[in-house]
């Protein structure tokens, strides 16, 4: 190829007209990251606008009676609904505990709404109903209300189910997304990307073998553990934990640049403290995909006061569900609004938002 | 991790750091060609460790940036027909043709699925024989024997209801295409380790030779991009000092060898010929591309179905063909996380993560705005 050519192709960019995602729904809308922010932004804010939503944490916190309850509501459409380390039923009562809990919320009652699909085998139904009642039955929760609908071939996939749960929240505990504050650290209880990799190994069409289970589990009591701690070391609770949040769509990252985002600060992490199991390492390098950015069902972040962290740590670790607890990263002023890490080479790069569902590269 | 952890190894990156540091007397323009270098540069801060005279500038080695918009039309419209069956590497469903993408399309009910090998998309077609099954076949040398083999595979099992979409794209002419033009910039280049361990270091000797540019094949990790600057900026210093020569060098000997994996060159020259090839975001290079053989004409989805003549318009707004020949910086552009960003990408670089722009943008922005 000739000088010339190439300089006259300068003026032959192949550059497409920008495509805004507003006309359909796309299934990155349901990601967990920046699309999701957008729907909830543009259509169900404007639609159903009162202060108790506007704070966007995952649990709502009404006051009734002088009494503060906790509700939140979930629906699971995960596939295969059977993976290691547990199925759509226990995912169904965990998921849902846990956004109560991250409120503080000690959770109470659950109600659970099935949708089934035309010819789903009755022996699998039981299955997930039965792990469902064990889930509930361990974290302490009643099912006692729910909804069966069933709908036509092809017209669903399987079974999806969906939970509202109820709890209280002790007098004193106000935990939310904006209430982080330069020099707050910031705890992780235990390892990431777990859950998202077990899944991803049993789909269809992915060969390969790894022994990593899904990390789901109830958070309520390491919950407990932490307020309690707190409670006991500083009396004011509220003046020592900030917020708790439960990584699991989008992961890590989704996260932290919510809690960014909604506090205006900027929050730093330390690449070398993030816990990450090995096969997990190992799974996300072979299919391209990033740890920071996968599910976990089973993992808390608490954005903590500096006088306080070391005690709230010590409290995660004692637990079982937060012997592999960190401190991972602290909260700033500077870069407000935006998740940093700094590398083992000194050097600071952006921890993004993604668009999307993280996509597995081409080599 | 074992092959991983020491190449990303702090102390000796330090080390090497320093050492570029010390044997550097004067400003230097280097290119690693693989978009995947190019994101190891911006999520470890590589360049910032570099001495400020040596610049690295992003070459065109993004599989699914230069992809043309032309095959991105294509596959949607396929997709959209309704007995096809679409398969792809999932970064191009993201991918912005001229008015949708592949995401879209299956919001529209395609259907579209992604695959991490293109033998799942000749399972797909095995198991369902009353669908046509299209694999987007793309990328450089290095997806080049899989997307062969799928081809192959499928021939030899008599299946006819597969094809595949080609957009296959070659390394060394597009680096004499840099280096012929009278803008070109680059004085060293850090060639594609994965490519080159399909093709073995051999093919880059002639562009050593022609053009007396030192090139060094180097790897994907920290150490590996710090490594393959140092025995750059050694040869380019040398040369300072009166010797006359520029040589290939291998730093990723872990993986590349000399004449490079024979079965995979054997197999694509099987069902591959070179042809000329558009790049997007640069324009037609000669001979710079890959496109199936006659005797697999049965399998090309561009004769299997009559596509008829897709024409792009191109507004000409962002400066990609620049950026992908080193020209300029991705924060160069006006447009640059403004109104380019990854969701809503203007160019070719902004769209996969290994996209120079992309790269800038996921990992350097707060260093822009400051």
């Amino acid at each position: 190829m000739s000088a010339k050519t190439i300089a006259e192709t300068n003026f032959e960019l192949s550059c497409p007209t920008p495509l805004r995602a507003k006309d359909t729904i796309l299934l990155g809308h349901g990601s967990g990251g920046k699309l999701s922010a957008e729907l909830i932004r543009d259509i169900f804010l404007p639609a159903f606008q009162n202060p108790v939503l506007a704070r966007l944490d995952d649990q709502a916190i009404v006051t009734v009676n002088g009494q503060r309850i906790a509700i939140t509501t979930d629906s699971f459409v995960v596939k295969p609904l059977f993976f290691p380390g547990g199925d759509i039923g226990s995912l169904a009562v965990h998921g849902t505990v846990n956004d109560l809990a991250m409120g503080g919320a000690t959770p109470l009652f659950l109600s659970a709404a099935f949708i089934i699909e035309e010819g789903f085998s009755m022996d699998d139904l039981r299955r997930v109903v039965n792990s469902l009642r064990q889930a509930a039955s361990e974290a302490g929760v009643q099912v006692v209300t729910g909804d069966t609908k069933v709908v036509e071939k092809g017209k669903g996939d399987g079974l999806f189910i969906n939970t509202t749960g109820i709890g209280l929240v002790p007098e004193g505990v106000d935990l939310s997304a904006d209430l982080a504050r330069p020099g707050d650290k910031v705890l992780l209880s235990g390892s990431i990307g777990d859950h998202g990799i077990a899944i991803l190994a049993q789909r269809e069409g992915l060969e390969f073998e790894t022994q990593i289970q899904s990390d789901s589990a109830a958070l309520h009591t390491l919950v407990a553990n932490i307020l309690g701690v707190t409670s006991h070391v500083t009396p004011n609770v509220t003046r020592d934990i900030r917020c708790m949040r439960d990584p699991t769509r989008g992961g890590v990252s989704s996260t932290l640049n919510e809690i960014a985002e909604r506090s205006q600060v900027g929050i730093e992490l330390e690449e070398s403290s993030l816990p990450i199991h090995e096969q997990v390492r190992g799974a996300c390098e072979l299919l391209g995909l990033d740890p920071l950015y996968v599910a976990n069902e089973g993992k808390l972040i608490a954005i903590v006061a500096p006088e306080a962290s070391d005690a709230v740590l010590q409290a995660m670790r004692r637990h079982p569900l937060g012997t592999e607890a960190q401190i991972i990263g602290m909260v700033k002023k500077e870069n407000a609004g935006l998740v940093t890490m700094r590398t083992p080479f000194g050097t600071t790069r952006i921890v993004d938002m993604l668009a999307g569902d993280q996509l597995p590269r081409i080599c | 991790m074992k092959y991983l952890d020491e190449y990303r190894d702090h102390r000796i990156a330090r080390a090497l750091a320093a050492e570029i540091v010390q044997c550097t007397t004067r400003p230097w323009v280097l290119m690693e060609i693989c978009g995947g270098q190019t994101h190891t540069i911006m999520r470890y801060g590589i360049d910032e460790l570099l001495p400020r005279g040596i610049e690295l500038v992003h070459g065109p080695g993004c599989p699914v940036c230069v992809t043309p918009l032309e095959t991105v039309d294509k596959a949607i419209a396929l997709a959209l027909q309704p007995d096809v069956i679409l398969v792809s590497y999932g970064d191009m469903l993201r991918v912005p043709g001229s008015r949708s993408d592949l995401f879209r399309a299956k919001a529209q009910g395609a259907d579209v699925r992604i695959a991490y090998s293109p033998m799942e998309a000749v399972k797909i077609a095995r198991s369902n024989p009353d669908r046509k099954v299209v694999f987007l076949a793309i990328g450089f040398e290095t997806t080049a024997p899989a997307n062969a083999m799928a081809a192959w595979q499928a021939r030899r099992e008599g299946l006819t209801n597969f094809s595949m979409l080609v957009s296959h794209v070659l390394v060394p002419p597009a680096i004499r295409a840099l280096l012929v033009s009278s803008a070109n910039r680059v004085q060293g280049f850090i060639a594609p380790g994965h490519v080159c361990t399909v093709m073995g270091c051999k093919e880059y000797e002639s562009l050593v030779r022609d053009f007396r540019v030192p090139i060094v094949v180097g790897g994907f990790e920290p150490v590996d991009i710090l490594e393959a600057v140092l025995m750059l900026v050694r040869q380019l210093e040398a040369r300072q000092l009166g010797a006359d020569v520029a040589r290939l060098e291998n730093q990723y000997v872990r993986s590349v060898s000399y004449q490079g994996n024979l079965p995979a060159q054997q197999i694509v020259a099987e069902v591959f010929e070179i042809a000329d090839q558009k790049w997007r975001g640069i324009g037609p290079i000669p001979q710079s591309g890959l496109r199936l053989r006659e005797d697999y004409a049965a399998f090309d989805a561009d004769r299997v179905f009559d596509l008829g003549e897709i024409k792009v318009d191109e507004p000409a707004e962002c400066i990609s063909a620049q950026v992908l020949q080193g020209l300029k910086k991705p924060t160069d552009c006006p447009v640059f996380g403004m109104r380019c960003a990854p969701e809503n990408p203007v160019g070719a670089p902004m769209v996969s993560n290994e996209g120079a722009c992309a790269a800038y943008y996921h990992y350097r922005r707060h260093a822009v705005a400051s």
